[in-house]
């Protein structure tokens, strides 16, 4: 989409909704160096959100948007819990349909985007809980890495089924006592990032959502890399504080804690050759840019 | 200014010319060919400007899914693979509709009910998906064999449902659908249901039109619902209707847009029955008997009223082609006359007759049988034979043929 097409014809503004004419006036879309600091500066991709006060969850989905390389061009695939509460106040085309079908659903919408904009960037991107990722949807999510589908995935990790009120899930830890795991789950964490490298992704990440430069730096790799090479995955943990018996205030140090060295959300990090190389380029591409703008500026001083 | 580009008349990649449908159908000229039902369906593929195909294997509708995996080798559909269930290939038929393009499944029994959850969201999200359905057995112990009955779960989802007689309606059909599916006051998913087997693994003469002229492209921009592929603006779209809430608007949300999709439902009729020159086929109504049937216990019956014939007894026919929209007045109106009602089909539980009882008056008049299940044939004579003992007649008993 150009952004030309978001423009409101003067006689219709004063009726346009005010997020409108706010996207409008002070959206990032077709910004080349777009990222987390632009949070506060500009109109951000999310009007409002109807989850729990402090909920990193919500912190996460604005990291995320404001990160996303093209969303002009983007379309986003959800799926059914916390995040299919967010979804339609965000502002790019995104699509619920069922549980745990996301994967199915991008794998069928970026194969169409590809027939209809031959030669034109359309990214997807995937975004679903870890019931929907995991265990419902685990065929699907799997089977669109096998097939080397282009577009990325990202899991939002809290550990249990929090919109229907914290029941165990396949990413849960083992031991913990949750509602249909009254004696503890009895199993270990399904250790997807590693499966996700087995099953052909080119870019795994698994870590918080503490840091925005880190997320933006995650995004923005694993949706290029998703656009030139294939599959990549990204497990961000985002605690549902609710449900672990947090406070409001409890969720940034809940994650802090979970991602030093020796815990369960110490950042890890695969790259397969293709994408370490494509990364390279980007970076050398990137460095020649800043190089020749320092310059065209030394021209104008 | 009205938009005057067409593509009428330009050709596509495979040199085909994109056709006024209308003219492609009824006025183009017809060439007789020797086909079973699954090559049938890849011809009217070959035809159908089709973006999307997604595969799987089920028995009996396989070699059709194959077959139009040959036509992508060829270059006449955009995109085909093989998904890994018939859930994630309804989802993943979704996720290319919501893209804006136009798709294309086959499914059958099994499978069928594997994917069920996916339907009612294709209605719901208006996706103008076509879905051929090779009915077979869906009861354990496994059978492969022919069997009707999933068409009965089919018939609530919002999905447009028509029942194919022979190979000739399915190429007709699968064509003419999707000029219905992508009409903007209808924009709905088509159940095109045959009998396996029966159609899809027999041979027949069927009248293909020239393979040089295909469908005009889907234009997802005719679409009541926003297209997802961010070429419209995006702001606070909300797709799905409200979710969770416990409030009056959210309810009379979700209240309304059901009543939307069947409403749309509703609005298919008119180009349905100009379509398919009505949803219903009927001869001698006037009789007293009357056969009401879909799928190929039509064409049993047609060969019960020949027999019939042969010894005097007058018998009309009503082939019921379109099953939603249901076409309730014109039933009522084709078996006004008759005192018996007869309905044979291939399921055991019979529910093309009840939907036929819950539209006529004196729904005593019908007769919900004979049927057959689990793959049985329906030889004519069991329908002559039930029909002459409903007359009071002594019918010969079937062993005695020998």
């Amino acid at each position: 989409m150009s952004k030309e097409r978001i423009k409101i014809s003067e006689d219709l503004y004063d009726i346009m909704p005010s997020d409108y004419q706010d996207l409008v006036k002070s959206a990032t879309y077709g910004k080349e160096d777009r990222g987390w600091k632009d949070i506060g500066n500009s109109k951000e991709l999310i009007e409002q959100h109807s989850l729990c006060a402090g909920c990193p969850e919500s912190m996460a989905f604005r990291y995320i948007l404001a990160s996303l390389p093209n969303p002009e061009d983007t379309v986003m695939v959800g799926s059914t819990g916390c995040t299919s509460l967010v979804f339609p106040m965000v502002a790019v085309h995104n699509i619920h349909s069922l549980f745990g079908n996301q994967n199915a659903i991008a794998s069928g919408l970026k194969r169409a985007l590809s027939v209809r904009f031959p030669g034109r960037t359309k990214d997807v991107v995937v975004l679903a809980g870890d019931g929907a990722t995991v265990d419902i949807g685990l065929d699907m999510t799997l089977q669109a890495w096998f097939r080397q589908e282009k577009f990325t995935t990202i899991c939002f990790d809290n550990e249990l089924y929090a919109n229907t009120g914290g029941q165990e899930s396949g990413l849960m830890q083992k031991g913990f006592v949750a509602k249909m795991a009254p004696v503890g789950k009895l199993f270990d964490k399904v250790r997807l990032p590693e499966i996700a490298r087995e099953s052909g992704c080119h870019y795994v990440v698994q870590c918080t959502v503490s840091k925005p430069s880190l997320i933006e730096k995650v995004i923005k790799n694993a949706v290029m890399i998703a656009r030139e090479i294939g599959p990549t995955y990204l497990q961000l943990y985002t605690p549902c504080i609710l449900e672990i018996g947090k406070n409001s205030m409890e969720g940034l140090q809940e994650m802090r804690d979970s991602e030093k060295p020796t815990e369960r959300f110490a950042y890890k990090e695969y790259i397969s050759e293709p994408a370490k190389q494509l990364l390279a380029e980007m970076a050398a591409k990137d460095k020649e840019k800043k190089a020749a703008a320092k310059q065209l500026a030394a021209q104008g001083a | 200014m009205a938009d005057t580009h067409s593509v009428i008349g330009t050709k596509n990649k495979k040199g085909q010319t994109f056709t006024d449908t209308w003219k492609m159908m009824n006025e183009a000229p017809r060439t007789p060919s020797f086909y079973t039902g699954s090559e049938v369906i890849k011809e009217a593929l070959r035809r159908a400007s089709c973006d999307v195909m997604i595969a799987y294997p089920i028995t009996p509708q396989s070699e059709a899914a194959a077959l139009i995996g040959e036509l992508f080798a060829e270059g006449y559909i955009g995109d085909y693979f093989r998904g890994e269930s018939e859930f994630a290939v309804m989802s993943q038929c979704a996720g290319a509709a919501f893209g804006g393009a136009r798709v294309f499944t086959t499914t059958a029994g099994p499978g069928t009910m594997r994917a069920m959850e996916n339907f009612p969201m294709w209605s719901g999200a208006r996706l103008p998906i076509q879905m051929i359905v090779t009915c077979r057995g869906i009861n354990s112990p496994l059978s492969i064999q022919p069997d009707t009955l999933e068409i009965a779960y089919l018939l609530n989802t919002g999905m447009l449902v028509w029942h194919a007689e022979t190979a000739q309606d399915f190429f007709d059909w699968i064509l003419m659908g999707y000029m219905v599916s992508e009409e903007p006051d209808v924009h709905l998913p088509l159940a095109l249901c045959c009998d396996g087997f029966f159609v899809t693994h027999t041979k027949d003469v069927v009248n293909l039109t020239p393979a040089d002229m295909c469908l005009p492209p889907y234009d997802p921009y005719r679409s009541p619902v926003p297209c997802m592929d961010m070429e419209c603006p995006p702001v606070r779209m909300m797709r799905d209707p409200f979710v969770m809430k416990s409030n009056y608007i959210s309810y009379a949300t979700h209240a309304s847009w059901q009543q939307e999709v069947w409403a749309a439902v509703e609005r298919s009729r008119k180009h349905t029955i100009k379509w398919l020159n009505g949803l219903i086929e009927t001869e001698n109504t006037d009789a007293e008997v009357i056969i009401v049937a879909s799928g190929t216990a039509v064409s049993q019956g047609r060969e019960a009223i020949r027999l019939l014939e042969d010894e005097g007894i007058r018998c009309g026919l009503v082939k019921v082609k379109v099953l939603r929209p249901w076409p309730g007045e014109e039933i009522r109106e084709a078996t006004k006359n008759a005192k018996h009602i007869i309905v044979p089909e291939f399921n055991v539980t019979g529910w093309l007759a009840k939907e036929i009882k819950a539209t006529i008056p004196n729904s005593e008049r019908v007769h919900a049988g004979p049927r057959v299940c689990g793959g049985m044939t329906m030889p004519p004579e069991i329908i002559v034979s039930e029909i002459k003992t409903l007359l009071g007649m002594t019918t010969v008993s079937m062993a005695t043929r020998g």
